[in-house]
């Protein structure tokens, strides 16, 4: 019991390590900085996602939708509001939360493979309006002409379009919060009924939880933290287009969440870098990257069916 | 004023009649047994009365209140528990676990984030009470989907406890067990019915079981009403024993 715990505690400490000296390791061995901060983006997407799939038990194949509305809301503000990276952020994570929110009771009731459809069809919507909506969005061509700003704390102001570094620290600090905050949740009671459901939702039921109202809730955290990290990528790319809002997308964070292990809290992460170094690598090499990270994938869910970091434990617990 | 109250109901699934209007009372502190052959409506029956399903005609009052078209979880904030025929567990988590999230849920918490230290111990305690109550405390870590089908009943039966319920329905709680499991499974519904003077309601098959366990038993055949007493009456009823016995022949 007590080694489980210290072995939980280290490896967390490990992570957490290695995402702070990040910038520094990571050019050491070949790497770029740009490239970590794509998998720690990506990765937070992907921990949202897994909110809802892994310790719910709900499928979301559209929460690019969320992710997307969070990334425009983040280029809109900045280009057409306020010139402010903060706010960006915010009015991003907002944005993408709410329309959550007022989606969310529209679907909650369904279950499985509907639930999943029904948010691919609610997902193309908002990809459809961003693709036609020329004058406000910029269609096809994204949305331009807007750079992120210079971060004003009063008495110093940090340039993180130019320095790397420092804009990578911005998004480790938006992904420890908002990591923090679902593992927070996750080993509180409210996380709790959340596990219950996803375990046996009819028990959950019968033991007096109000199980579409928890699922709703639920699917709220989940859009609010994949809005924060699309609002992360537009400020990555310094550009949104419709692609961040298509159900591709939405694919992608599952296939990081399953890839890496939907049942360790850390698992997401592992696959969006999985992810990410494959499609750094493999697209320089070919067009065709999409079928290697399949192939990759189809083995991985074969041969590992609770994603990397699964297979990783139980070497280490037998 | 008796607790539970259902009033001529039925239950027709297109043109299957599977609960041909039932009536039942129950007190207070009584055990009550529900026995009957094979597709006597007993399981339906049963869902009618705790949410799983709603009558096609007929009422359902529990302690004064019409419950008729409450949802479950409505029922069981009224202090309705049940367990199900396939034992409905949280298979990947601890005993513990299983038994924490009841216990939580029970005093209110369940959309809390945060816990006082005073109110997580409160729940600690709980937890441990329950799992002595059960004879589960040396299996408190194991994950449930690993114990004997006889340890995941009692497992089941301590959720439906930790909810504090007025009362608790059981449907068919030794189903698939051998004999030693069976007699733990009726000394601990045993110790809950005199102990903590739990009003209980359970569909039964295995008639050792029912008539150590019953004050009175209800009889249904092909889902209509056939009798009602204590263990001695439905033991010598002409009809009961017909019914029985004319399904074996």
């Amino acid at each position: 019991m007590t080694s489980v715990g210290f072995n939980k505690q280290s490896a967390n400490l490990l992570v957490w390590l290695l995402l702070l000296a990040m910038p520094f390791w990571l050019p050491a061995i070949g790497g770029y900085v740009e490239l970590g901060e794509r998998v720690v983006v990506l990765g937070l997407a992907a921990m949202a996602v897994n909110f809802l799939l892994g310790y719910t038990g709900v499928l979301s194949f559209g929460h690019a939708a969320y992710f997307g509305l969070g990334a425009y809301g983040a280029g809109m503000t900045i280009r057409y509001l306020v010139p402010s990276t903060g706010l960006g952020i915010l009015v991003g994570t907002l944005v993408g939360t709410l329309a959550g929110a007022i989606i969310g009771p529209l679907i909650i009731r369904l279950r499985g493979v509907y639930f999943a459809m029904v948010t691919i069809a609610f997902g193309q919507v908002f990809y459809f309006i961003a693709f036609r909506w020329n004058s406000v969005t910029g269609g096809d061509d994204g949305l331009n002409g807007w750079t992120r700003m210079p971060l004003n704390f009063g008495i110093t102001t940090v340039d993180i379009l130019h320095d790397t570094r420092a804009f990578y620290y911005l998004i480790l600090a938006v992904f420890a919060v908002s990591v923090g905050v679902m593992a927070w949740l996750l080993r509180s009671p409210f996380g709790r009924t959340l596990i219950a459901i996803r375990e046996n939702e009819r028990r959950a039921r019968f033991l007096g939880i109000p199980v579409d109202q928890h699922i709703w809730m639920s699917w709220v955290i989940s859009c609010c933290f994949a809005a924060a990290a699309g609002a992360l990528y537009a400020l990555l790319n310094n550009f949104v287009d419709p692609r961040a809002l298509y159900w591709t997308q939405s694919g992608d964070f599952v296939i990081m969440a399953v890839l890496g292990g939907m049942r360790s809290f850390w698992g997401p992460l592992i696959g969006a870098a999985v992810f990410v170094l494959l499609q750094d690598y493999l697209s320089s090499q070919t067009q065709n990257w999409m079928s290697f990270v399949g192939l990759f994938f189809v083995l991985v869910v074969l041969f590992f069916p609770r994603g990397i970091l699964g297979a990783v434990r139980r070497k280490v617990t037998s | 004023m008796s607790l539970l109250r259902v009033e001529s109901v039925s239950k027709h699934f297109g043109s299957l009649i599977a609960v041909n209007d039932v009536s039942m009372t129950v007190e207070h502190g009584e055990l009550r047994a529900i026995i009957g052959p094979n597709g006597a409506g007993k399981t339906t029956f049963f869902n009618l009365i705790t949410g799983f399903l709603t009558p096609t005609y007929g009422h359902i009052t529990f302690d004064g209140q019409d419950i008729t078209h409450l949802l479950p979880a409505r029922r069981v904030q009224l202090g309705m528990a049940r367990t199900f025929q396939v034992t409905e567990v949280f298979p990947e988590l601890s005993v513990r676990e299983n038994l924490r999230i009841p216990v939580e849920v029970a005093s209110g918490l369940r959309l809390r984030a945060w816990l006082s230290k005073a109110d997580d111990s409160r729940i600690r305690d709980r937890v441990s009470e329950l799992l002595d109550m059960g004879g589960l405390a040396d299996k408190a870590e194991r994950q449930v989907g690993e114990l004997s089908h006889g340890d995941q009943r009692a497992t089941e039966i301590m959720m439906a406890l930790a909810l504090k319920p007025r009362m608790l329905l059981l449907d068919e709680p030794t189903a698939g067990m051998g004999d030693q499991e069976t007699y733990e499974i009726t000394q601990l519904i045993r110790r809950l019915h005199k102990n903590a003077k739990l009003t209980i309601v359970l569909i039964e098959h295995d008639m050792r079981v029912v008539f150590h366990l019953a004050d009175r038993i209800m009889v249904l055949d092909q889902g209509k009403f056939l009798a009602e007493g204590t263990p001695p009456e439905i033991a010598a009823n002409k009809t009961v024993q017909t019914a029985y016995l004319g399904q074996a022949a």
